[in-house]
């Protein structure tokens, strides 16, 4: 009697703890899943999705693949975005300094037409690579809010920050250096 | 733990009420049903021994009889209600304009209490975490409470004797004695299975009992309830469910969003038709609208898939799938995916065709020209030796600090700087055209641009779906609906007799319509010599 009365206790028990772990799991991951989906940024120390896109009136095509190893300065921009036009001499300042440690910055532009972006590349004499994303594909690929937005991208292809809005001089060599290759 | 053997030699669980064999009320368990201050059996459950109510030594007996309890799980629903309807006091955070700052437009729209509501989360509350916790947390007590009433439930109605206690009858509320040696037990017998009872005997004392599976209608619409639940859940599962938008412009091609670059949609014409007005049939309709009423909204699409493996940005390798048309409620279906009808926006610019003429006389024209603003040329050769350069282009063009800028890649304001070399070495004439705006640059042009006819397209506004999750859903409800059916057109019936030295005992028990059961027993008794039992409830009151 006493024995399957123990037995008894001990299988209520484990069936308890059972359902609540059971259904705890579900809150957990519908909780997790609902704020997941809020959240717009893609999260500091992940794999950096890898994409393909062509170089501005040049057939070369630039894929993030490609550049491991290397430092990679994302940044998304548009000749509309007025933001953009204040951090845009800052990177064509740094970036000759940078390209010979092994960091490469790529423009990826979000325009609709070609002229408007060789016009502003003209004025401004943007010195380093602009990818075209026409569609949009890599903004949504990278959960691009608001324009400028830059991801520094570490030689392990890691994201390592990401910023919002237009970058002051400082602020980005600082960036610039923690993705240096050593 | 202490069993409770009962003097019918029954032996039942700590915490029973009633024993589970003959229904005798337990010494010292009376509280638990609240039977000690009343003068009939609280019938809940059988009087079984609801393990909630006795084991409470671990953390996680604690939360199991903390989710077991009605009484939470009432008052978790009335937080839920009281929560649900303060989200409809203000618009939710995605139905307010997408442009807006909602941590100042809640402020500015509603004043302070806008503020504090958009502050305690309000703004968002169907999908806030802790709105997710209390639904969850009344999931939870559903299952639970569910579990710890239906097994013993189940037991004591298996177990059950026809042979009752004296206590148990008595305390019946239809309840009855009949002092007589004439009781024809086979009449009444009979008369028990004309009405469909199904009978049991035990030493001459009789149970008719009929509809018992009316009582399994509540955990039949709980189980409905979890598997609706669960089939919400799996909205945040991407492979069970999809609900995302995509715009597409009149003869462009875009990726379907939410198909992970899969499928790419091509917009071959967006039609919008409204009633006839001349119709006599809609024509005082559409005066009282003022304005034409649209009939149709459609959207006539090609649908590609993509052939390989998508690197996303790269150009892809497309394969037609289908040609359709998406109508309101009619929409594309591909793969797993359907692309409704959703939204649109008309006349969009397209191109714009400029002409020559001279600066004093617009019926002069020195040639023709047309830019494609979704592409525009940087330089536009004309027949007869002029040449038009295009300085600058403002898609969405605005005056920002008296710097002409443009705030979108849009054609929605669309304006130029052009530069007009006319043949020979003649100097360039700069002259800026917008939407209502022709300024000479400096002033002493010879010639002039004028717009001479524009084209326009449409965008259209498409919802993309995929929903496995509904069957699910139709499924719960479906359970659902059986249980409160199960539960509600059928009632569970009971009827005791007990013989005794001279004449019987009778007594009756139903978990609703007291009328019906009554009715029952009178027929039941016809010709039988037994007394009809009264209601002792009623009696009471």
């Amino acid at each position: 009697m006493k024995e399957s009365t123990f037995k008894k206790k001990r299988k209520r028990l484990v069936f308890r703890t059972a359902m609540l772990v059971v259904m705890a799991g579900l809150v957990v991951f519908a909780v997790f899943s609902s704020l997941k989906g809020d959240d717009a940024v893609i999260a500091k120390g992940e794999d950096a999705p890898n994409f393909q896109l062509n170089k501005f009136k040049n057939d070369e095509t630039v894929t993030l693949k490609g550049l491991e190893g290397k430092g990679v300065m994302l940044n998304f921009w548009a000749t509309y975005c007025e933001p953009c036009k204040d951090e845009m001499p800052y990177m064509n300042e740094l970036y000759s300094k940078y390209k010979e440690q092994g960091v490469e910055i790529l423009a990826v532009n979000l325009d609709a037409t070609d002229i408007v972006v060789e016009k502003f590349l003209k004025e401004y004499e943007i010195t380093f690579p602009v990818l075209r994303d026409k569609q949009g594909q890599v903004m949504d690929l990278y959960n691009i809010g608001p324009i400028p937005t830059s991801i520094f991208i570490n030689p392990e292809g890691e994201i390592v920050e990401q910023v919002q809005g237009a970058l002051t001089l400082s602020k980005l060599e600082g960036y610039l250096q923690q993705i240096t290759p050593e | 733990m202490n069993e409770i053997k009962c003097e019918c030699g029954h032996i039942n669980p700590e915490g029973t009420v009633l024993c589970q064999s003959c229904g005798k009320p337990v010494e010292g368990n009376q509280h638990i049903d609240g039977n000690d201050e009343q003068q009939l059996l609280n019938m809940r459950y059988d009087g079984t021994a609801r393990r909630s109510q006795t084991y409470n030594r671990t953390v996680v007996d604690k939360i199991w009889n903390f989710f077991s309890s009605v009484k939470v799980g009432v008052w978790l629903i009335v937080i839920t209600v009281i929560a649900s309807g303060i989200g409809t006091i203000f618009p939710q955070e995605m139905y307010i304009p997408s442009t807006v700052d909602p941590a100042t437009h809640y402020r500015d729209q509603f004043g302070i209490l806008g503020q504090i509501y958009y502050q305690l989360g309000f703004h968002n509350l169907y999908s806030s975490w802790w709105y997710m916790i209390l639904i969850a947390m009344i999931g939870i007590s559903i299952v639970i409470a569910s579990i710890d009433r239906f097994f013993p439930l189940y037991k004591v109605l298996k177990k059950q004797k026809p042979k009752r206690h004296e206590a148990f009858m008595k305390k019946q509320r239809v309840f009855g004695t009949t002092e007589s040696s004439e009781v024809d037990i086979t009449r009444f017998k009979q008369n028990l299975k004309n009405q469909r009872f199904k009978i049991f005997e035990q030493d001459g004392h009789i149970l008719a009992e009929k509809n018992r599976f009316a009582r399994w209608g509540p955990y039949v619409n709980h189980i409905g309830l979890i598997v609706f639940l669960i089939g919400a859940l799996l909205r945040f599962v991407p492979a069970f469910y999809i609900d995302e938008f995509v715009w597409v412009r009149e003869g462009e091609t875009a990726v379907v969003s939410g198909t992970d670059g899969q499928y790419y949609i091509e917009n071959k014409d967006f039609i919008l038709e409204t009633y006839d007005e001349n119709d006599e049939r809609f024509k005082e309709a559409i005066q009282k609208q003022g304005g034409p009423i649209p009939k149709n909204f459609q959207t006539d699409a090609v649908i590609y898939k993509r052939v390989g493996e998508p690197i996303p940005g790269a150009e892809p390798e497309l394969e037609k799938v289908k040609e359709d048309s998406a109508k309101m409620n009619q929409p594309i279906k591909f793969g797993q995916f359907a692309l409704y009808q959703a939204s649109y926006q008309l006349n969009e610019f397209k191109e714009m065709t400029f002409k020559i003429h001279d600066k004093d006389n617009e019926d002069t024209n020195y040639g023709e020209f047309t830019v494609d603003l979704t592409d525009p040329e940087t330089e536009y050769e004309l027949d007869n030796g002029y040449r038009v350069e295009v300085e600058n282009y403002f898609p969405e063009y605005e005056l920002n600090d008296g710097e002409p800028t443009s705030v979108s890649k849009f054609p929605k304001n669309p304006a130029f700087v052009f530069s007009l070399y006319p043949p020979g070495d003649a100097q360039p004439e700069t002259s800026f055209l917008g939407i209502g705006a022709n300024i000479d640059a400096s002033g002493d042009n010879q010639y002039k641009l004028g717009l001479v006819s524009f084209d326009v397209r449409d965008v259209t506004g498409l919802t993309v779906k995929k929903d496995y999750t509904l069957p699910i859903i139709a499924l719960g409800g479906a359970i659902f609906m059986i249980g409160v059916i199960q539960g509600m057109y059928w009632n569970h019936r009971r009827i005791w007799l007990q013989p005794k030295s001279n004449g019987v005992w009778i007594a009756g028990h139903t978990n609703k319509n007291w009328f019906a059961l009554r009715r029952e027993i009178g027929k039941s008794i016809e010709g039988t010599h037994i007394e009809e039992p009264v209601d002792q409830h009623e009696m009471k009151s």
